[in-house]
């Protein structure tokens, strides 16, 4: 057992990474290679190092991270499917100094919930919701998303996503952008290292532009869905890159002036 | 109280809610209780409420809900369509005990009906409304006073209970103007601690989640099993009616809201010409006046119940009655108020009925 180190050697060991305080014990129960278990923990992260544990308040989504509460160690309201930007903005008008977020799916946020999502960042409120598009509906089982691919085979769209049958996929962080409510739009990702620090940048930009008061902040991040796209992680992250960029390029689409 | 004003029933509300220190309001126009969103956007934000016209009622609803789940005292109001629309967000509200305050200002259906009074959302009001085993406590007021009273009541049941309260009006009584004088109120002598709230997590406690999601079935039961609990003491506790010459009655004439008062007159003029008539009148709807309704089988050898929809109060009423003696029920619909000499009539016929009539007749 020559691997093992000492308590002296460990003790020396440089603290490089350590589980933000902010996030609770309980094991994630997301599939394996899931990129909301990533964006869970970044979140979680600014939270913490922008101190503001205390002040913040989550909306969680229905989808699969509808337990987000049980990971993220804030105060968190479950709303109904669709409705979180609804919520938040009943949080954040009557706690207008507290920090609220909500963290919504593609289904959750341009489907059902449309509306609120048009008409929370159209009304310019300071919140900050962060939207996770995989373009799937992973909970209930691999169902096509507003933001599902043409052509992308899902079992509701078991040859592939058809304009006839089923329209486009929504572009919708590129029309809340043209709202003079949102401050700051930005479409990220999770696939790669550089791209987790990227997101990690703009989440805390989402946050502290809140502090501002400078009106809403909408974070995409393009994630992915091994079990619904039915691949391995890898092969999803390598798909996504190919596949969703293209139709859901990076990078920020407006920032405050 | 106050000075004695003359205010429209929707107006009388809103200003009650202003002064029960109501801190937010979210809704959607629909006639006929717009006149609430458009006097709370005036006085409600000049003397500091937080009034949000939202994007539509489904949206209304759940910013109550988060409002409602971060501590304040806040409410809706729609009339039958849009409260049709909330009806999933008053779902999810009563199962993560949410208190607030929610007003039907009843109006003709069903679809989009016609824009008078109407009585046909008993059922949805009393009975649910939307998925799932919950009841909302409602109220039922039969005046311009009682649109402005009802409403410091509601919102101190909906804190005592952690339940949706509703105020169930109808286009009359929104629109009609009356005398209305406030009571005394003191919201702050009236605020109950609400630990539970989501206000952020300070040190030294356990995050605070609202939600209605408990996936466990196990779980799922002990919720509804204490919602139940919750609902069986409100039918112990708060049970209100109110009783007009019932004492000595042969009939007894039940109705509720505005409908109340035309069978009060109704009862007078039966009066006049020798019918021992009654009025029970129930306040809550939900918790519904059982008890009181049976109490009077002893005496009464008949009930009318008359309602603005095709019978739905009644079903409430034959429950307490118990077939001990004749349910007779008169309801008009789509926006038409019955009058008195109409109710007169149909007691007068009961009286010079046998009886051991026990035909329904409707």
């Amino acid at each position: 057992m020559e691997n093992v180190m000492t308590e002296a050697e460990l003790q020396e060991m440089e603290c490089v990474y350590a589980k933000p305080g902010t996030l609770t014990a309980t094991r994630f129960h997301y599939c394996p290679g899931c990129g909301h278990s990533v964006v869970h923990r970044l979140i979680m992260e600014v939270v913490e190092e922008l101190g503001i544990t205390e002040q913040t308040i989550g909306v969680a989504p229905v989808g699969c991270s509808v337990f987000a509460y049980n990971y993220m160690d804030v105060d968190m309201q479950e709303a109904a499917h669709g409705r979180a930007s609804a919520v938040a903005t009943g949080i954040k008008r009557v706690l207008p100094d507290r920090y609220v977020f909500s963290y919504q799916g593609d289904g959750d946020l341009a489907a059902i919930g449309t509306a609120e999502t048009i008409h929370t960042c159209n009304r310019g409120e300071n919140i900050l919701i962060v939207f996770i598009n995989n373009a799937i509906y992973g909970m209930t089982g691999g169902q096509m998303a507003p933001t599902t691919l043409l052509g992308m085979k899902t079992t509701t769209t078991p040859t592939g996503r058809s304009v006839e049958t089923s329209g486009f996929p929504l572009k919708i962080t590129e029309i809340v952008a043209t709202l003079p409510g949102t401050a700051y739009v930005t479409r990220q990702s999770v696939h790669v290292p550089n791209a987790v620090r990227q997101l990690k940048k703009a989440l805390t930009k989402g946050f502290q532009y809140q502090k501002e008061n400078k009106g809403t902040c909408f974070i995409e991040v393009v994630s992915n869905c091994p079990s619904g796209w039915k691949m391995t992680p890898v092969q999803s992250n390598e798909w996504l890159v190919q596949n969703m960029f293209p139709m859901f390029p990076p990078g920020d689409i407006k920032v405050p002036k | 109280m106050s000075e004695i004003k003359i205010m429209k029933g929707n107006e009388a509300l809103a200003e009650a809610a202003i002064r029960a220190g109501c801190q937010g309001y979210f809704g959607y126009p629909i006639t006929p209780q717009s006149e609430v969103l458009e006097y709370l956007a005036d006085q409600g934000r000049v003397r500091g409420m937080i009034v949000l016209q939202a994007e539509s009622e489904v949206a209304s609803i759940n910013m109550v809900y988060g409002a409602a789940g971060a501590g304040a005292r806040v409410m809706t109001s729609s009339s039958s369509p849009g409260i049709s629309l909330m009806q999933e967000g008053l779902s999810y509200i009563a199962c993560a005990e949410l208190p607030c305050l929610v007003v039907n200002v009843n109006r003709g259906g069903p679809g989009l009906g016609t824009i008078q009074p109407s009585q046909g959302d008993y059922f949805q009001a009393t009975k649910g409304g939307g998925h799932g085993d919950y009841r909302l406590l409602v109220l039922a007021p039969s005046s311009v006073q009682e649109m402005a009273e009802f409403v410091y009541l509601a919102f101190d049941l909906a804190d005592k209970y952690r339940n949706p309260v509703m105020i169930l009006a109808d286009g009359a009584l929104g629109q009609m103007m009356e005398k209305v004088q406030f009571p005394e109120y003191d919201p702050a002598a009236h605020r109950v601690a609400k630990p539970w709230a989501t206000t952020g997590k300070l040190p030294g406690r356990r995050a605070n989640i609202i939600t209605s999601l408990h996936i466990q079935p196990e779980k799922m039961e002990q919720i509804n099993l204490r919602l139940q609990e919750k609902y069986r003491l409100m039918a112990q506790r708060e049970v209100r009616f109110e009783s007009v010459q019932t004492d000595d009655a042969e009939i007894v004439v039940v109705a509720y809201g505005l409908v109340a008062r035309i069978a009060h007159k109704a009862v007078e003029l039966a009066r006049e010409s020798g019918v021992r008539a009654g009025l029970l009148r129930p306040i809550t709807l939900f918790p519904f006046p059982y008890e009181p309704i049976a109490r009077l089988c002893g005496h009464a050898s008949s009930m009318l119940v008359v309602e603005m929809n095709s019978g739905q109060m009644v079903e409430d009423v034959r429950l307490g009655v118990e077939g001990r003696v004749p349910v007779k029920f008169h309801g008009r619909m789509g926006g038409i108020i019955p009058s008195p000499e109409e109710i007169a009539d149909i007691l007068h016929a009961m009286a010079g009925s046998a009886v051991t009539h026990h035909e329904e007749v409707s």
